[in-house]
């Protein structure tokens, strides 16, 4: 993905993000992510059936690289099973890290692999994610 | 005075514009601390040889300076603490925890830092007193109008910051005392964003308590003062207990406590900070601090001019006349402002900075904010603006 690309993509998700806009509904459990170093504050909500997440929404006040991120990351897990989807969050993680990772899993999400090159946003990137992670953690 | 060659952090490509978070430090201040460890390494209070005697004196020496600072009437009155958090921690919980009854009430305004207002919610939680809040006139300042308004027969505390940290609002401070003091009421000033920058005299603005940090004013992190007339102070119960602050103690619990400033200072103090931060008041005093007003509020003037001139910014202290300016670019979260201009090598912090609720009171709950201090140049400023002028910063930021 060339660099131009990438950051549209991302202003694209971030301007108009999808899955945005939690409903009160049952069956969702939800999490509070508050960053503690910045002001993303984004709440997720996410509804899982017979070990497959059937649904996923966030809501919040972010910057562009969580909003972003986050919008990207709940249209790549609607569908998943909870095993695919912690397969992806570690490839995922992988890339922010940058350790080896299966560029295949992760779509749109590919579009920070660079996101390394700037250390203060690489927790905004991975916010999305480790809200995912403490909802399935707790399923 | 040559502040390239005196601030080492100068010389590294930053533009250091988030003074009101910290300061940077002059080599005459990392010197003494590292001097400290260097050449006297011994604890304070332990007389009985050369080098410890040499701490105790230095020590003496900078309680002394101190003092002169703010004006205190006597060494006496200066309490060597980690920080403003912790003064204003000890005046709030050691001294007006006991001293506020049941219903009696607490004044302050919903634009202070977390250090006043959390120890306050602590306070009034257990002993029953209340915290009413000023109102803050639509530009966010505080008048003695307002604070007139706000007083009560109840009121016995006006509890605030002399400068806010978040617009940078100069409080009347004199005026609240004078007003407040024929009422009864005991001012307590959190000093940590004006005592850096302009001159403050506890005694003609006749204020009851004050905090402030050194690492604010050109000192090392881990010290700050706690200033209080001698008759409140006096009165302040210690929070914390230990050595060097206790005169006599027996196995039956009996326990006596020092003299003051001693007896607030429980445990080995911050020596090698303390002794850092008397040469941070040397600095300051080098320069004037009349002088350093002056040049931060002639050098946010210059930068109001240029940052007004830009169409895509809202600027929300623009006439305070301080070194602060809080803005927001349009259409651009904070966060991605700041890492935008963070690519650029420029500073600046985002957030509620410490004062969730005053985004109750703005409207909108992150800003950025740029602090000035005095080595902050024009050429600065020149790069930042330079830097906002730019339709795409959104884009720049990712
Ligand atoms: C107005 C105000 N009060 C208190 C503090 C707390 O100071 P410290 O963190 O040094 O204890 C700050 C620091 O940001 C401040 O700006």
């Amino acid at each position: 993905m060339d660099e131009n690309l990438k950051r549209s993509i991302m202003i694209e998700h971030y301007q108009n993000p999808l899955n945005k806009g939690i409903i009160d509904d049952e069956g969702y459990k939800r999490v509070n992510m508050n960053s503690k170093t910045c002001i993303d504050n984004l709440d997720f909500a996410c509804k899982i059936e017979d070990g497959i997440i059937k649904d996923l929404k966030f809501d919040g006040e972010a910057c562009a690289i969580s909003t972003s991120s986050a919008s990207i990351m709940t249209e790549l897990f609607k569908g998943k099973t909870i095993s695919e989807a912690k397969e992806i969050i570690e490839n995922y993680e992988n890339m922010i890290n940058e350790k080896p990772y299966n560029k295949d899993l992760l779509e749109d999400a590919n579009c920070y692999d660079e996101i390394y090159k700037q250390p203060n946003r690489k927790k905004c990137a991975l916010l999305p994610y480790e809200g995912l992670k403490k909802i399935i953690e707790d399923s | 005075m040559d502040f390239k060659k005196d601030f080492p952090m100068l010389g590294t490509n930053t533009i250091y514009l988030d003074n009101c978070a910290t300061t940077l430090k002059p080599l005459s201040v990392i010197d003494e601390v590292s001097d400290y460890y260097k050449k006297y390494s011994a604890n304070a209070h332990r007389g009985d040889y050369d080098i410890s005697r040499i701490v105790d004196e230095k020590l003496l020496e900078v309680r002394k300076k101190t003092a002169s600072f703010i004006n205190a009437e006597s060494q006496n009155e200066i309490v060597f603490t980690s920080g403003a958090t912790e003064g204003l921690n000890m005046i709030i919980k050691g001294f007006f925890k006991n001293y506020l009854r049941s219903k009696d009430e607490v004044l302050t305004t919903k634009a202070e830092h977390a250090s006043l207002i959390l120890p306050w919610f602590d306070v009034v939680r257990k002993n029953g007193a209340t915290i009413n809040y000023i109102d803050l006139t639509d530009d966010l300042t505080v008048t003695m109008e307002n604070v007139k308004k706000a007083i009560t027969k109840k009121t016995k505390v006006i509890s605030l910051a002399h400068i806010t940290n978040v617009i940078g609002d100069v409080r009347p401070i004199k005026e609240i005392c004078k007003y407040a003091h024929k009422l009864g009421i005991i001012v307590l000033v959190d000093g940590a964003q004006s005592v850096p920058h302009e001159k403050i005299d506890v005694r003609d603005m006749d204020i009851d308590f004050l905090t402030f940090s050194a690492h604010k004013m050109l000192g090392p992190t881990g010290v700050g003062v706690l200033y209080g007339k001698e008759k409140y102070l006096k009165q302040v119960k210690p929070i914390i207990e230990g050595g060097g602050m206790n005169a006599f103690f027996d196995s039956l619990g009996n326990v006596e406590y020092k003299e003051l400033p001693e007896k607030l200072e429980a445990g080995t103090q911050n020596i090698a900070g303390i002794l850092g931060f008397g040469k941070a008041i040397d600095y300051i005093n080098e320069l004037g601090i009349e002088n350093i007003h002056k040049y931060e509020v002639d050098l946010k003037k210059y930068m109001i001019d240029k940052m007004s001139r830009l169409k895509n910014l809202t600027i929300y202290n623009k006439d305070i006349e301080n070194g602060i300016v809080t803005f927001n670019v349009e259409g651009v979260f904070a966060q991605d402002v700041a890492a935008y201009l963070n690519k650029k090598g420029i500073c600046v912090r985002v957030g509620n900075h410490c004062a969730k609720i005053l985004s109750e009171v703005l409207g909108v709950k992150n800003t950025c904010r740029a602090s000035l201090y005095f080595y902050n140049t024009k050429e600065d400023v020149d790069e930042f603006v330079e830097a906002l002028d730019n339709d795409n910063i959104l884009y720049d930021a990712l």
